[in-house]
């Protein structure tokens, strides 16, 4: 948050700063009374007879200094209060021109991201790992798919609830290259700790290279493990949740795997995406991530090296 | 047996006086307070370090949940109670609450439902679905098993006895207030525990109505959650939080009022701005009901109702903003008298404004995109509650442990107490701060190192451990004082309103003669007589009384209130006074004993807890403990009402 990467994160931060340093400074002077007075007002016996003179007495000064405070501390809300809309206004003003169309759906616990611009022929689906140009405005369509989920990259922008039923939109713009650590950020269930989204700004050309790649298909694997890593694939139940285009596994209820072996991280920011770690993923999902909504497939070692030798190809 | 003893348990359990009730209710509540900070401590030591592996992810969830709903429904609100119950007879003048029976019935139906939701960790599912619940992910879809009926039905057992308590102290207030007791000489602890009563009344039907519409789906299949069949995704969010946010109030506005008390007495001093004060404790109640959307920015509820929200947000710190400065002018021109419970009530001041200004960056939509759901608000809720809450919770046991037992908590320990708390909080709660603006969301049970956070989390953890140490010196001061402290005598303060006139502890009618009170600070003006000459008051019948400069008496004479031939001489008694004479000597009607209204909450929530059963799928089983808790508890109940409350009146 205090390293914004975009216009959104700055436009706030800007403002965040002007009320922090405002509270600050208005804490800072209610403190500084409260310890001139302590210090400076007489101690007591105990129980000293009590002063009553005030009462249902005005007491003309303290009256005034109350007042002035009150008014003081009136005006300074009124000044937040308008900082805070013209900042808003500003956020919401950011160009849309260009803009890359990303519809977000929360899951329990990870993301799925469906690029959307262009042609249908052109979007395609990818999980975890939100690739976008340095410098080009994204939208993201929220969604959620079980229950309220929301995303949070400090760098780039504020929170956006992701809620079931219901589609949210989220503007922003990454202007330096960088991989920027978000993710969820509403108490979601058992792993809500390991939630986890990169979003990924690239520059252009490499963008458009990362996108390209991610339309291609599936490659056919080349060597007879990886084949037979495939068969084991379709033909246990990793198809019944998993999708990898160009073969016959489209089911939807877990992270698309077109194009796994390229990804960074696994299982939402669970382990980093390493031969050993995926191997050890598959074998036992619920050991990394309890309670995660993939199940442990019982699979030879023979079978699984086999499997992991495949879904290494996905690149 | 006309008024029972009054020792041995069954006189605990069968007590129907206010006082006692009290009593009760402050051991209870400390109990829970110490339950919660035992499971605050696990979620500490958790998130010491990084990738903690001392809970795992479902324990750590039940863990913060039950943290989070005992110390705001079964510590700080019964606290509160606590005192309400009380104090608010003593300080307008009466024997006892408007429905004493109902108000036994309010401890019970408290303990069995704290006990309930308690009794779901020896299944292992104790609630853990986050404090405020929020569907869907509370509904039978994803949390399928016990925790979230725990839940659902524990909360609807509270806020029975929250209600119950809540009419009983509006009656109480409205009707029994002693002669001359108008509104305005109200003490402000009665004030402001008049203010919560109200925001009890409204906010808790709203919370209930969400919690029936949860148990209506999670038990019978209804679909008011159900987004596939076409609910409204935020419905519990805006119920919950139209509650959840007068809730706040429901627990600071206590301890406002007990500060309120606590710093004139020490500031030898009457509050400064007392009308001010009501109006803006009425003010912030009511424009508490107007904001609670400020929790539900991240929704996107588009910039008219983020700003009207927000403003309405604003406006609530002008009137909390004048609390404090009303306060911070009731020590000026003052003589204070540092007493830990003055310290407790001037921390009170302090780190209360830090929670409420970091309130007021919440109150901005779009910053508070960056800090909502994050540490940065765990910060700013514990300044709120242990800063604000706590803090005057503690002054007020400081202050009225001495009527309450009779004798004086240690100072020596509690200046222990209160500087280890002091510095504990400070160090849990300020680092959250900057560990929230990292970035780290609330309610994960591991994170990764090096992302900013460490350095952060192992401060609050070790905060937290000294924190926890420093509730231990309170506990040892309580027990050791409750037998061996200093003997306390009517008031040892010097204090201004009724409840320090009579002895302490109390006798079980409080005042032998109803006072006639003829202005706001009835002991000072008759203690001190020659102060407030310019006072407009009436006197009639009443004897001045002589005191020297130090206020101590010095004279014969009576305070008022003072049951008839207790003494009040000048030299401190030397043993706790409790031979006063009874009320029965006195011809005072006492309410009987009865242990029915324990039984009435007893087998309420049995009725409530065979609900379970349904999930258990023994259906037959569930509905013969429904039915027969029902039957027991409708039979008891008519057996109170048809019972005479207290003796004939002559
Ligand atoms: C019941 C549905 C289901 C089945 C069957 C299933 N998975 Fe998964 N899988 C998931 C879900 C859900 C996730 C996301 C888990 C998370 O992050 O919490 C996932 C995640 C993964 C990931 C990590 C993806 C990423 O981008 O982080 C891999 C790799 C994977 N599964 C491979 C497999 C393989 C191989 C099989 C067959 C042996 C399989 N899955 C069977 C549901 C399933
Ligand atoms: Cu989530
Ligand atoms: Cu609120």
């Amino acid at each position: 948050m205090f390293e914004p990467a975009g216009p959104q994160a700055h436009l706030i931060l800007q403002l965040w700063h002007l009320i922090a340093w405002t509270c600050a400074g208005v804490f800072a002077a209610i403190l500084l009374v409260l310890v001139a007075i302590l210090l400076r007002t007489p101690r007591a016996p105990m129980p000293a007879a009590p002063d009553l003179s005030t009462t249902d007495k005005a007491e003309p000064g303290p009256r005034r200094s109350v007042a002035t405070a009150v008014v003081a501390s009136a005006l300074l809300l009124l000044a937040l209060v308008v900082a805070s809309v013209f900042t808003d206004r500003a956020v919401a003003r950011m160009s849309l021109v260009d803009a890359v169309n990303i519809e977000l759906t929360g899951h329990q616990w990870w993301w799925s991201a469906r690029y959307i611009n262009g042609p249908v022929s052109d979007t395609f689906t990818t999980a975890n790992e939100v690739h976008i140009p340095v410098g080009r405005p994204v939208i993201f369509t929220l969604k959620a798919d079980d229950v309220i989920h929301s995303i949070w990259v400090p760098r780039l922008a504020g929170k956006k609830d992701l809620i079931p039923g219901r589609t949210a939109s989220l503007q922003l713009r990454a202007d330096e290259p960088g991989v920027y650590q978000g993710r969820c950020a509403e108490f979601c269930g058992l792993e809500h700790a390991f939630m986890g989204l990169q979003i990924v700004a690239d520059p252009a050309d490499r963008y458009e290279a990362w996108a390209a790649a991610q339309r291609r298909p599936a490659s056919e694997p080349a060597d007879a493990q990886a084949l037979r890593g495939r068969e084991l694939f379709l033909s246990q139940s990793c198809a019944m949740c998993h999708a990898v285009q160009g073969t016959t596994a489209g089911a939807q209820h877990g992270p698309d795997l077109t194009h796994v072996a390229g990804r960074r991280e696994l299982a939402a920011g669970t382990l980093p995406n390493t031969r050993e770690n995926l191997q050890a993923w598959i074998a036992d999902p619920q050991k990394h991530k309890p309670g995660t909504n993939m199940p442990s497939t019982p699979l030879s070692q023979a079978d699984l090296s086999a499997l992991v030798t495949y879904l290494e190809t996905l690149k | 047996m006309a008024y029972g003893s009054n020792t041995g348990l069954w006189s605990w359990l069968t007590t129907v006086d206010h006082k006692r009730i009290g009593t009760l209710y402050l051991f209870t509540a400390l109990t829970f307070f110490m339950m919660g900070g035992f499971e605050a401590e696990l979620i500490r030591a958790q998130l010491q370090h990084p990738n903690g592996r001392l809970l795992g992810a479902e324990v750590y969830n039940q863990m913060f949940t039950m943290h989070g709903t005992t110390m705001v429904f079964l510590a700080i609100m019964p606290l509160s109670a606590a005192f309400f119950n009380f104090l608010i007879p003593l300080q307008i003048g009466a024997r006892d609450v408007a429905f004493p029976r109902l108000n036994a019935f309010s401890y019970w139906v408290y303990l069995f439902g704290g006990i309930f939701m308690n009794l779901s960790w020896f299944v292992g599912q104790a609630p853990n679905g986050g404090w405020f619940g929020y569907a869907p992910l509370t509904t039978m879809a994803y949390s399928p098993l016990l925790n979230i009926d725990f839940w659902v039905l524990g909360l609807q057992i509270l806020g029975v006895s929250s209600l119950a308590a809540a009419f009983n102290f509006i009656t109480t207030i409205i009707n029994m207030r002693a002669p001359g007791m108008n509104l305005m000489r109200m003490p402000m602890f009665t004030w402001m525990s008049f203010v919560v009563q109200f925001l009890l009344v409204l906010a808790f039907p709203v919370i209930t109505i969400a919690l029936v519409f949860l148990q209506f789906d999670r038990f019978f299949g209804t679909n008011f959650y159900t987004i596939a069949a076409g609910a409204d995704p935020l419905l519990w969010q805006h119920l919950f939080w139209i509650f959840g946010h007068p809730e706040v109030y429901i627990l600071i506005l206590p301890a406002f009022g007990l500060v309120s008390e606590v710093l004139p007495t020490f500031s030898r001093k009457p509050l400064f701005g007392y009308p001010v004060m009501v109006y803006s404790g009425m003010l912030i109640a009511f424009l508490g009901f107007g904001v609670w959307a400020h929790h539900m920015f991240a929704v996107g509820m588009g910039p008219i109702a983020d700003t009207m929200f927000s403003l309405a947000t604003m406006l609530i710190a002008i009137p909390t903003g004048v609390k404090i400065f009303n306060w911070i002018f009731t020590m000026w021109g003052g003589n204070i008298n540092f007493t830990v419970s003055m310290k407790f009530a001037i921390a009170l001041v302090g780190l209360f404004t830090i929670g409420g200004i970091s309130g007021v960056m919440h109150a901005s939509p779009t910053a508070d995109l960056q800090q909502t759901d994050s540490y940065f608000i765990v910060a700013h809720f514990h300044y709120v509650l242990f800063g604000g809450s706590m803090m005057g919770i503690f002054a007020g046991i400081y202050y009225y442990f001495p009527k309450f037992s009779g004798r004086m908590l240690s100072e020596k320990i509690g200046n222990w107490h209160f500087w280890l708390s002091f510095v504990g909080m400070n160090l849990t709660f300020f680092p959250m701060h900057f560990s929230g603006l990292a970035g780290m969301p609330r309610r994960i049970y591991q994170y990764d190192a090096n992302q900013g956070w460490d350095t952060y989390n192992a401060m609050s953890s070790y905060g937290a451990y000294l924190l926890g140490f420093a509730t231990l010196f309170l506990v040892y001061n309580m027990l050791k004082s409750w037998h061996g402290g200093a003997v306390a005598g009517n008031d040892p303060w010097g204090a201004p309103s009724l409840e320090w006139s009579i002895p302490s502890p109390p006798p079980d009618y409080n005042f032998a003669e109803i006072p006639r009170v003829s202005s706001r600070y009835p002991l000072w003006d008759v203690k001190s007589p020659e102060l407030t000459t310019d006072v407009p008051h009436t006197r009639e019948g009443e004897k001045r009384i002589d005191v020297d400069a130090a206020g101590q008496h010095v004279g014969g004479g009576k305070a008022i209130g003072n049951p008839a031939g207790a003494s009040s001489g000048a030299s401190r008694p030397t043993h706790v006074e409790r031979n006063h004479k009874t009320a029965e000597e006195l011809g005072i009607p006492m309410p009987y004993p009865t242990i029915k209204p324990l039984f009435v909450a007893l087998f309420m929530v049995t009725m409530f807890s065979g609900m379970l059963l349904i999930h258990k799928d023994k259906l037959g089983l569930a509905l013969a403990v429904i039915i027969t808790s029902a039957m027991l508890m409708t039979g008891f109940l008519y057996a109170w009402l048809l019972s005479p409350l207290e003796p004939e009146h002559h």
